[in-house]
């Protein structure tokens, strides 16, 4: 069975499209990873999956159960964790799970095993008020509340935006226990990098789906050969590089910069013509495309798409 | 299930005890307008100033001038010499009350003439000269009454008037009502869509929603605590009046209760109602303040009396529960009458709070928008 499925579903607000005929589907304990920037319709997919939103078009199922008609059937089973902190400030972090555990008919004692490894970190602080957690600590326990009723589906919205890296880290080992318990997460992130440790993951910019795929199949997919580079002046090598003939784009990635060429090209003789042109201290490197690469040259054909379609 | 809604009731009164303003606007609130409203807005006054302009200066004059002093209403304030002085007193605002004895006062009384004792007061505050010069005029009759015992015309018509129900007419017993609607209002109906507009707010009413909970007993998890609390404040304005201020409860405390407890209901109704269209706290308290409290201070006749209002307010004023509220608690607090005669004002609230159930049911919202 599918955790979730999702087909052509369309949504507006006003005169604007935050979906535009969406389909993807979820696989009973996958990770799914929704990997976009903000406003690309994220947290409006999450809020219709949650049976929070209606759709204007398209259908979908939770955990079974299509999301208009049976949304009382899907309340019941889904964990749901919205991209802002929505916990009781003012409450303790134990009186926020205890509420949450009652509320969905069953106890912290009752499903303890699920969410121990996590609640093991915060239980230290647990008469503290929620608001005065930390960002990471605010996360672990908006998990275990999400948690505590053993969901069958878990949606995370945006779960380590404003969080630190450690945190972050910690946080996606999380779910892949999570995952092993059998529990589908369908995650969203604007962090790239984040987008590795998926299953599978859906690329989505301005309410469209750009390609969705294993993250392995989506890097391997990318069809030009790519260099990282980097030397003292970055802004003139980008400058620089965005004239040559053999550049197709070039974009900066940290300290580097990820420069795609239109054929297969030898290091020394991008490096020689750095030179040349009289960059100092160049490291070159044929690299294997990361997904944002994979990201930015399908938003960069999208956006080429949809121009010439007007 | 009842255990989910005890989860519910403690973590509201989590929410109020832990909030300072909360807290204050519960307990503070009441206590402060039912003083505010005992001592300060009151048509009553005691020691008001007066000042002579005594040109006869003889023995009756000065008893005239006791006599008003003996009620304990009027004291004596400068007497004056000219009526430089006087005009001079008004303009600064320093006279309210003057009285102005002609000069051949006792001989014209005893020689069995009319004699005009001249009252001035200061009209721009009308309320109060109203009230001044008619004390003054009722003590100068009684003066009358009591010194010349052979009135030159036997058969004068005496004009005896008793304020029933309030016999001093005392404002508390006229605000303690009005009070106790103002408050359960405020906190039935206020309160209550402040503190669902801050789970929207706040986005845990995503939660909520994404959660086994019937939307219904989210409402009534959040409205409950409230209703009990306005409960409380209605005992409390209704303690505080009766040892304060003096105010009785003549009628049927479980009656009194009773209608207290289905205006709650109705001002609940109105707050949840209130909550379904605001989305942030701000504009659930701007909607409550200016769509309830405003009406319901100003035209329910709480203090400015409707019959004397242009129609068009008297019909904005029957149409808020305020009003009808105000009318049953006087009528049971003071003149301690039974539910047969405020039954059509019952019927009213009864049938305002079904439509007002019936319109929060309806719009009441399972999702988002």
């Amino acid at each position: 069975m599918l955790a979730i499925t999702v087909s052509h579903i369309s949504k507006s607000f006003g005169t604007v499209q935050a979906l535009k005929d969406i389909s993807l589907s979820v696989e009973d304990g996958e990770l799914f990873g929704l990997i976009g920037p903000d406003g690309a319709g994220k947290s409006t997919l999450f809020r219709i999956l949650t049976t929070l939103l209606l759709a204007d078009k398209g259908e979908g199922t939770v955990a079974g159960h299509p999301i208009v008609s049976k949304y009382k059937e899907i309340r019941k089973k889904v964990g749901y964790m919205p991209g802002k902190f929505s916990l009781y400030q003012d409450l303790s972090v134990e009186e926020n799970l205890s509420f949450f555990a009652t509320i969905f008919g069953t106890t912290i004692e009752a499903n303890y095993d699920l969410i121990k490894d996590i609640y093991v970190q915060i239980e230290p602080f647990k008469k503290r008020l929620a608001g005065q957690l930390s960002g990471g600590m605010k996360q672990k326990l908006a998990l275990c509340c999400a948690l505590i009723h053993k969901p069958e589906v878990l949606f995370l919205d945006e779960p380590t935006t404003g969080v630190d890296a450690v945190s972050r880290k910690e946080f996606w080992e999380m779910l892949q226990r999570l995952k092993e318990k059998g529990i589908a997460i369908l995650v969203s992130t604007p962090y790239m990098d984040e987008a590795e440790l998926c299953d599978r993951i859906a690329l989505i910019q301005n309410g469209r789906i750009l390609q969705t795929d294993t993250p392995e199949a989506l890097r391997a997919s990318y069809p030009y050969p790519l260099y990282a580079v980097k030397s003292r002046n970055t802004y003139q090598l980008l400058k620089s590089l965005r004239e040559t003939f053999y550049t197709r784009t070039v974009l900066p990635f940290g300290d580097f910069l990820h420069l795609s060429t239109k054929e297969k090209m030898a290091l020394d003789q991008i490096q020689n013509d750095l030179r040349t042109k009289g960059f100092e201290a160049i490291e070159i490197k044929e690299i294997e495309a990361t997904v944002e690469d994979v990201f930015l040259e399908l938003s960069d054909t999208e956006e080429a798409r949809t121009t010439t379609e007007r | 299930m009842f255990k989910v809604f005890k989860a519910f009731v403690q973590k509201e009164l989590y929410h109020i005890l832990r909030d300072k303003r909360t807290l204050l606007i519960l307990f503070g609130m009441p206590i402060a307008q039912v003083l505010i409203f005992g001592y300060a807005v009151t048509n009553e006054f005691r020691d008001a100033y007066l000042d002579v302009y005594d040109q006869a200066g003889d023995y009756l004059s000065q008893e005239l001038v006791q006599h008003l002093q003996s009620s304990g209403h009027f004291k004596v304030n400068q007497m004056i010499r000219s009526e430089q002085q006087l005009e001079d007193g008004f303009k600064a605002g320093t006279t309210k009350l003057a009285i102005v004895i002609p000069s051949d006062f006792a001989s014209e009384l005893s020689e069995g003439t009319s004699v005009t004792v001249q009252l001035l007061a200061d009209g721009s505050d009308p309320n109060n000269a109203n009230t001044l010069v008619q004390y003054a005029s009722t003590m100068i009759g009684s003066f009358q009454q009591e010194r010349l015992a052979q009135p030159t015309n036997p058969y004068q018509i005496d004009v005896q008037t008793r304020m029933l129900y309030n016999p001093q007419l005392e404002s508390a017993h006229n605000f303690v009502p009005g009070t106790i609607a103002l408050i359960l209002l405020i906190i039935s109906a206020m309160m209550t869509s402040l503190t669902i507009a801050r789970e929207k707010e706040l986005g845990t009413m995503e939660i909520l929603l994404v959660s086994p909970l019937p939307p219904l007993l989210i409402i009534l998890g959040k409205v409950t605590p409230y209703a009990a609390l306005s409960f409380i404040d209605a005992l409390l304005v209704l303690i505080l009046g009766y040892f304060v201020f003096d105010v009785p409860i003549v009628g049927n405390l479980a009656l009194l209760l009773g209608v207290c407890f289905l205006y709650v209901v109705a001002a609940l109704a109105l707050g949840t109602l209130i909550s379904t269209v605001s989305k942030t706290q701000q504009d659930a308290m701007l909607r409550s303040l200016m769509g309830l409290m405003m009406p319901s201070m100003l035209l329910s006749g709480f203090i400015f009396p409707l019959a004397s209002m242009p129609k068009v307010l008297q019909v904005l004023g029957a149409i808020i529960p305020a009003t009808y509220f105000i009318e049953i608690l006087k009528g049971v607090m003071l003149r301690g009458v039974g539910f047969h005669l405020v039954v059509w004002e019952v019927l009213i609230l009864v049938g305002m709070t079904i439509f007002l159930l019936f319109m929060t049911y309806r719009n009441f919202k399972i999702r988002l928008e």
